[in-house]
């Protein structure tokens, strides 16, 4: 079979199961493809030699009952993997070869998926276009020096091209959904304390979460389905009876409520975005939704917000890149000129302004004035989500304020980076589960993803909405191979 | 408010990253424009909020104290830059 890599997860792991097509088949068909798209900069880290090893002996003894037999895939490189280098785009984890393996990945290698490299992000997650990592830009494959989005552009860079089958990212601030947004494919951020952060290499630990990134929706609940468990290597792990979103999945949602919040029509969203949510709100309907108005009234204060929770939280997470225990050293004087000289040398621009940020926030005088104060109105963020949830079973929103921008046009001017997460901080700082789906075109063809926002724990729910749409949308993405060598 | 470069100074000596000259007159430009953004959060009264500090609404579990994981000194040390057996090396910090 040619078209190999053209094939959705869920229509792979049927095919190997009936024994269609084995491992190795589908691994090299990936591996194949991964290296002729070199150009993308997808992969950080490739392992090829030894994913191709691991299918063939797959195939000698194939364990057909598994949920992912003998699948290849890529994964963001902020997820440890054993004796695999872990770089988190960053050159002060260079040279990091962890010991250890994340709770999620090994939840997916447990059920017979197969580690085929890692994929390229901003510096410890911190960015929306993948331009902070130390290994460079990653190109968006819709449309050559486009970004991906970020932070989990690889991740959605790679899933889009057809590198890897599926993949998985993280998100703190909108990582998994605006790359998703900007490539046109699915992303889901699962509810706070859904999926263990045992292994991933921390931003803004009340924030971080791990999730899938996807070709359709399907494909996303399946990952879901194994990743997302119990445990207690972390603590803040919740102990909650996990559906199988896959089995249960339905485009049924007759009748249930969706909320469309009035202050997410900020003032310049382009008329692209406005008109495809309005469209969404017709597609939700035809599925037999009930649309309702809502209000979120603190949402004008979710970025400010975030950016003094988030950085606080980085610069103690990141405290410990110190020279002295792994990663990147440099000489110094003495032991604290070699501190800061590893600091400065080893830690982009965007991730020291984090730190900044987030040490001055923190220090003596300060505390009150910003961090508590961003706790309180964290607060506020949150009583309004539980507030909507009386009247709505899920929200309806954009994913994105616009569509993929190119290649340095934001990196000068933090802020307006920062901008292109209005949408999607706001679930973060709440702790709820979100997905971003395909939803239409902008006038340069350039995919938007609308976002649906769920209660916590509901991601059967938010699945289950963004299955029906999908189905209404019949979204097509654009892609010619362009980059293909 | 604005963030001068002796606060600048003073916020990279506590984070242990050196800065430059150019490199904090560049810091302060940026932090300057993106605290005037954080600003916005004074509009609004918070005297009587409860700070959020957990999403999670749950209490934190307790487990045994049991030892898990044994003789992992070889793995603890193997990424570290610079050792000398089965020690961390680091600048001479004791005169």
């Amino acid at each position: 079979m040619s078209d190999i890599t053209k094939q959705s997860l869920s229509e792979l792991v049927e095919n190997i199961k009936s024994k269609k097509l084995s491992s190795n088949e589908v691994t090299k068909a990936f591996v194949e493809r991964s290296e002729k798209s070199k150009e993308l900069n997808a992969y950080i880290t490739e392992d090829y030699a030894n994913v191709l090893n691991k299918a063939k002996k797959f195939d000698e003894k194939p364990n057909l009952d598994l949920k992912l037999p003998g699948i290849p895939m890529a994964v963001k490189d902020l997820f440890c993997t054993r004796d695999l280098r872990t770089t988190a785009g960053s050159k002060i984890l260079n040279n990091f070869v962890p010991t250890y393996e994340s709770t999620v990945t090994q939840n997916i290698w447990n059920e017979g998926a197969i580690l085929m490299g890692k994929l390229n992000c901003d510096e410890f997650a911190m960015g929306s276009s993948n331009e902070t990592s130390f290994f460079g830009n990653v190109q968006n494959p819709i449309d050559k020096n486009l970004v991906p989005g970020g932070s989990s552009g690889g991740s959605s860079s790679a899933v889009a091209a057809q590198l890897t089958p599926i993949t998985i990212g993280t998100d703190t601030g909108g990582s998994i959904r605006q790359p998703a947004s900007f490539t046109g494919t699915v992303g889901l951020k699962p509810t706070y304390g859904s999926c263990s952060r045992y292994g991933i290499v921390a931003f803004a630990s009340s924030l971080d979460q791990a999730g899938p990134m996807a070709q359709n929706v399907k494909d996303c609940a399946l990952l879901q389905e194994v990743i997302s468990t119990y445990d207690e290597k972390d603590s803040t792990s919740i102990d909650f009876k996990r559906n199988e979103y896959s089995k249960e999945l339905t485009k049924d949602i007759k009748g249930k409520k969706i909320g469309i919040p009035k202050e997410y029509r900020v003032d310049g969203m382009p008329k692209e975005i406005e008109d495809l949510w309005k469209k969404g709100i017709e597609y939700a309907k035809d599925c037999g939704a009930e649309i309702i108005d809502i209000s979120l009234p603190h949402t004008n204060y979710a970025l400010p917000t975030y950016y003094i929770v988030a950085p606080a939280e980085a610069s103690s997470n990141l405290a410990r890149y110190d020279g002295v225990k792994y990663g990147f050293r440099a000489e110094g004087e003495n032991l604290i000129d070699m501190y800061e000289k590893t600091r400065s040398e080893g830690f982009g621009a965007e991730v020291q302004r984090r730190i900044m940020i987030g040490t001055y926030v923190l220090s003596s005088g300060y505390y009150d004035a910003y961090y508590l104060k961003a706790q309180k109105v964290r607060k506020l963020i949150k009583n309004d989500f539980d507030e909507a949830y009386k009247k709505v079973d899920a929200i309806l929103t954009p994913s994105t304020p616009s569509s993929a921008f190119k290649i340095g046009e934001k990196t000068n001017d933090p802020v307006s980076m920062y901008l292109n997460d209005i949408f999607t901080v706001p679930v973060n700082l709440a702790g709820l589960p979100g997905i971003s789906i395909p939803a239409g075109h902008d006038a340069k063809g350039y995919p938007l993803g609308l976002q649906i926002i769920g209660k916590a724990f509901d991601e059967q729910n938010i699945l289950n909405i963004a299955y029906a749409m999908e189905e209404k949308i019949n979204f097509k993405n654009n892609i010619t191979d362009w980059w293909v060598k | 408010m604005s963030i001068d470069l002796k606060t600048i100074k003073h916020i990279s000596k506590l984070s242990r990253i050196s800065v430059d000259e150019k490199k904090a007159e560049k810091l302060a430009g940026d932090l300057n424009s993106i605290f005037d953004f954080i600003e916005k959060l004074n509009e609004l009264k918070t005297d009587n909020v409860e700070p959020l500090t957990s999403v999670a609404e749950t209490t934190l579990k307790l487990r045994s104290d049991e030892v898990k994981s044994k003789n992992l000194r070889d793995q603890v040390i193997k990424n570290s830059p610079k050792k000398n057996e089965d020690y961390f090396v680091v600048p001479k910090v004791i005169e």
